[in-house]
């Protein structure tokens, strides 16, 4: 466990020495910023609105006492989904969809040679492979999580009034009740967090893959799981120390 | 010309490597022979700065290379070019952008233009003017030797590594490998090393052979005087070669196998 965190340091460590240069990094997390960010958007998009539609219907059926008013549906929509589900959901579905593609990716290159020529050119391969993936990752993410914010309450609004179980106007009234603007930032550092977790950890198995195919696919599986486990320790760590 | 001096390499405590001293030659097709396991990948990669040797010193042209300043060593690794066994083309550009990648990378003083010019030239010059568009996985295996082969002298290299260029290829495109690596030696003047157990390309482009045997320098010399070499590892390994196998049964049969194979391997290659 501490030889594996200590070879993390030094690879990230080899990423941000001998960088290449600022056009070649700026291209290539351009590139990747397309692939983590603008290709997940759909998935991101109808995860985020059924969990927030899930989310209105599951509250709505479990408050039942009428002393409580409906517009406390709209309250609990909006801070589960801006406090825990929009930031860590999202971040384990791009777990999934990114960190596997990334793992995926560098295995394959490590294993056909490709990483070894970058080397052999005098290019330091981390710099240009795994930066570039990591500045994407953390640009991306958060814009990402603030999208999921806006179509899960807005899932959540369509889910609410078109099934009849609380009006449009106890809703809003709802979602603008007692509003902390630092849960925001709260989800936005979460974001970030995640973002470094899931590219760092998934760059760091797919770099290392030795042997065929089948190591490949095994790095892109503990890839997955290695990020969703760091995503939820990391989320109770910044709940207990932000919150 | 490539100095390499008591390399030893080990994995787990297994010695791979056993002091190999050697020294790959400017302007010749310099082959390190051996069998599977013999550890000339291992060296190989010593060589080109993918593997740090335990012990033991790489001179390139009078400057070390091994435990030098990263500058030094940078230096040196962009004189370099590699053909590896698998060819190594990344796989998301087209078959010009590969041999393009090592100029954008490494000559940013190049205008796009004067890129491209370079590109066109090298890819005319192993013969795949037209295959530019193409994507890796489009081309057959012998062509993506050739990209291979473009992309490595694309940025003018000194040092042309190629790691079995012949494997996984028909006899015939083999050839044209071999002759494709030779030509270019011989036109830029490089130092050209090529790890490979073909004896084929033994006959076709060794000028100067290093033979190894379970990680050690067992021999090296010349191809005309590979096949009479008194070293019984060498002739073991040379004689399993059907072609070579067949020729000396002619000759113990009558006369004329081994002879003629020898007076071909004499008068430059071509059996």
């Amino acid at each position: 466990m501490l030889k594996t965190l200590g070879s993390f340091v030094l690879f990230l460590r080899g990423m941000v020495t001998r960088t290449e240069r600022f056009s070649v990094l700026w291209t290539r997390t351009i590139d990747e910023a397309i692939l983590i960010g603008v290709d997940s958007i759909l998935i991101v998009s109808i995860v985020s609105a059924f969990i927030g539609a899930v989310t209105c219907v599951q509250i709505a059926y479990n408050l039942t006492n009428p002393l409580i008013p409906q517009s406390t549906i709209g309250y609990m929509v909006r801070e589960m989904t801006i406090l825990e589900l929009a930031p860590t959901i999202t971040s384990i579905v791009l777990a999934g969809k990114v960190g596997s593609s990334i793992a995926g990716g560098l295995g394959t290159m490590r294993i056909t040679e490709q990483v070894s020529a970058l080397e052999v050119m005098g290019i330091n391969s981390t710099s240009y492979l795994v930066l570039p993936r990591i500045i994407a990752a953390l640009l991306m993410f958060p814009l990402l999580v603030i999208l999921a914010m806006g179509l899960s309450i807005l899932g959540g609004y369509l889910a609410g009034t078109l099934t009849g179980v609380m009006t449009a106007q106890d809703y809003i009234e709802g979602i603008r009740t007692d509003f902390i603007p630092y849960n925001i930032v709260f989800a936005l550092i979460k974001a970030v967090v995640f973002a470094f977790l899931v590219s760092g950890i998934s760059s760091f198995k797919g770099y290392y893959t030795t042997g065929g195919a089948l190591e490949v696919g095994a790095a892109s599986t503990g890839a997955v799981t290695n990020s969703i486990i760091a995503i939820l320790v990391a989320d109770f760590a910044l709940a207990a120390l932000l919150l | 010309m490539i100095e390499v001096s008591n390399i030893e390499k080990s994995f787990d405590g297994t010695p791979v490597l056993k002091g190999i001293s050697c020294v790959f030659e400017t302007g010749k097709c310099n082959l390190l022979l051996g069998g599977s396991g013999t550890g000339k990948s291992v060296l190989l990669q010593c060589i080109v700065g993918l593997m740090k040797p335990d012990i033991g010193s790489i001179t390139f042209d009078g400057t070390v290379y091994t435990n030098s300043k990263i500058d030094i060593r940078q230096e040196i690794r962009r004189k370099i070019g590699m053909l590896f066994q698998g060819s190594a083309l990344f796989d998301s550009m087209t078959v010009a952008q590969n041999v393009e990648f090592p100029l954008q990378m490494l000559t940013p003083e190049m205008t796009p233009e004067e890129r491209r010019e370079r590109v066109e030239f090298c890819l005319k010059r192993v013969g795949l003017e037209q295959a530019g568009d193409k994507m890796p996985a489009e081309i057959s295996g012998g062509m993506k030797k050739r990209v291979g082969i473009a992309r490595a002298i694309a940025p003018h290299c000194t040092y042309l590594f190629c790691d079995e260029p012949n494997s996984g290829l028909d006899p015939a495109t083999s050839i044209k490998i071999d002759e494709l690596i030779r030509e270019i030696t011989h036109e830029y003047g490089i130092t050209t090393v090529i790890v490979t157990h073909d004896m084929n390309s033994v006959i076709e482009i060794g000028e100067h052979i290093i033979f190894l045997h379970q990680g050690k320098k067992l021999w090296d010399g010349t191809k005309e005087e590979v096949l009479n070499a008194e070293v019984p590892e060498l002739q073991e390994f040379i004689f399993s070669s059907a072609l070579v196998r067949a020729a000396k049964k002619v000759d113990d049969e009558s006369v004329g196998g081994l002879a003629a194979l020898t007076e071909s391997v004499n008068h430059g290659g071509g059996i």
